[in-house]
């Protein structure tokens, strides 16, 4: 695997208060006549490090746009933070200062600097004061490991630093959650090494971490809990031991046969 | 200027009798620089009112409003397929009847001037082309890039402002150059509404000393300079906002 980390030494151990931060109930999302998610149940507790895996095609994205709200769901609930994000009356912005989410194409702005998109959200939509934006900004910046490319626009740089852009600018919101959907998969081996540290990092703080990745060893790594979907449903999930070692499922073994 | 110029000109006419006389004959030298003035006015408020309509207009045409819609695109169909000399009568002798005038004492004079009907007929024309060009800058941006500022919390409005139309300016800069150099060359028609640009003007120089050939090497002359240069000045532009590494 990509992944043998030496010092990695497991999950950080979750937080005693186990509150669940994100959670879903019988989650029902088509696309026409097309039913991609077909009634997907879990909690995420705060501070939890929840992956999700499964074959292309199986709804993962879909779920994950559907937790901050970027798909309406027809069936189902889901909370964050005990705010029911399809509630029409909901005020989209208190939802989505709480999740922050990073796309698998990074998405940067092309026309800002490094620092123009870790700052652009802080600065208009949260309207705080230039100055401690510009502060927290840096430091995100050198958190991500990207100091000295504050001025650098995102055509100049590789897609793992991007990525890692990306990451620093969804925090720059102070988000609550945050949302990975497959973050790597379009990067070349090595840079992938960079983006997984910098999410490694900050699910060892104890951030709650959604991450939709294709990255096996990662996941057994900094996962808490591993939920296998397939076909718009949760075939599976548990400890991330059990299910790479004794899945129960076929549909798991056999997914898993072909990944490992 | 004259001073400097001047003893040519005179020269060259006594010489071989090519007149120039806009260039040593202080009246017409004067006449020739109200006209400058006034092609470069018409031009600078033409093009600023077309990229406003431009920008209105493409944002109307995403509204949600049906009615809107329909109300852009019949506009640009209208303008887009009539000729600008057409849509300048009809804005000057058609709607001009019906807007009041003022008495300025002993004779009455329009609220809206023929040089203020000149801009509105232009900057409606090359308007109509603009918003299909900012349409299309609008429609090449990313969906993805939208969705980030949406994660983001950014409203509709500021995603549209710091997102979409800085993206959609750059995309859509080489066309908008084109057509407002075009439209910097078709306010030279303001002359048949009788606007004392530099086609006008220097029409009455040559009528008044039949220095027809000279005049016309002087127009032309004239709008090379002007034309070079703005479209200079756009090309600038385009450079300055290019984004290193995009597009690649
Ligand atoms: N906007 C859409 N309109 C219609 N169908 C869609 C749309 N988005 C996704 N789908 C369909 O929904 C299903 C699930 O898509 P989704 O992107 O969630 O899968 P995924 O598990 O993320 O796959 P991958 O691992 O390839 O990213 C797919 O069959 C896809 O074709
Ligand atoms: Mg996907």
């Amino acid at each position: 695997m990509l992944f043998a980390d030496p010092i990695a030494a497991g999950p950080a151990a979750i937080p005693q208060d186990r509150r669940a931060l994100v959670s879903l109930r019988d989650v029902r999302k088509s696309y026409g006549a097309f039913e991609v998610l077909k009634g997907i149940s879990l909690d995420v507790g705060k501070g939890e490090v929840a992956c999700i895996i499964g074959p292309s095609g199986s709804g993962k994205s879909t779920l994950i746009r559907c937790i901050n709200g970027l798909s309406p769901i027809q069936d189902g609930s889901i909370t964050v933070d005990g705010q029911e994000v399809n509630d029409p009356k909901l005020d989209k912005l208190s939802l989505r200062r709480k999740v922050g989410i990073v796309f698998q194409q990074y998405n940067l702005f092309p026309h800002k600097t490094v620092l123009e998109n870790v700052m652009l959200a802080p600065l208009k939509v949260l309207r705080e004061p230039r100055a401690q934006v510009e502060e927290r900004a840096l430091s995100l910046i050198a958190k991500v490991r990207l100091t000295g490319k504050e001025r650098a626009y995102p055509g100049e740089l590789s897609g793992g630093q991007q990525q890692r852009v990306a990451i620093a600018r969804s925090l720059a919101m102070r988000p609550e959650v945050m949302l990975f959907d497959e973050v790597t998969a379009a990067l070349d081996p090595e840079t992938v090494k960079e983006v997984l540290a910098t999410i490694r990092e900050l699910a060892a703080e104890g951030m709650t971490c959604i991450l939709v990745t294709h990255e096996m060893g990662f996941a057994r790594e900094v996962a808490h809990h591993v939920y296998f979907t397939d076909g718009g449903v949760i075939v599976e999930d548990g400890p991330p031991d059990r299910i790479f070692r004794e899945a129960q499922d076929p549909r798991t073994r056999q997914f898993l046969s072909q990944v490992l | 200027m004259l001073e400097l110029i001047g003893p040519f000109f005179r020269d060259l006419n006594d010489r071989t009798g090519w007149n120039f006389n806009v260039f040593y004959d202080p009246y017409e030298y004067g006449r020739f620089l109200a006209g400058a003035a006034t092609t470069l006015q018409l031009i600078g408020w033409s093009l600023a009112l077309s990229l406003v309509i431009g920008v209105l207009g493409a944002w109307a045409q995403s509204a949600r409003s049906r009615a809107l819609r329909w109300g852009v695109d019949a506009y640009i169909q209208a303008f887009r397929n009539t000729p600008p000399m057409i849509q300048l009568l009809f804005f000057y002798f058609g709607l001009g009847a019906f807007t009041p005038a003022v008495d300025m004492g002993g004779y009455s004079q329009p609220v809206i001037s023929s040089f203020a009907w000149a801009v509105i007929a232009l900057g409606i024309f090359g308007g109509a082309f603009n918003v299909e060009i900012f349409r299309a800058g609008i429609e090449a941006v990313p969906d993805a890039t939208l969705e980030a500022a949406e994660s983001l919390c950014f409203s509709r409005l500021q995603t549209y402002l710091y997102v979409t139309l800085p993206l959609a300016f750059r995309i859509s800069l080489p066309a908008l150059t084109n057509n407002l150099v075009s439209l910097a060359k078709t306010t030279s028609l303001a002359y048949i509404i009788t606007v004392p640009e530099m086609t006008y003007v220097l029409n009455q120089v040559w009528s008044d000393n039949l220095n027809v050939p000279e005049m016309m090497l002087v127009l032309f002359g004239f709008y090379i300079t002007v034309v070079t240069l703005l479209a200079a000045g756009l090309h600038a532009v385009e450079r300055r906002l290019v984004l290193p590494g995009y597009g690649r």
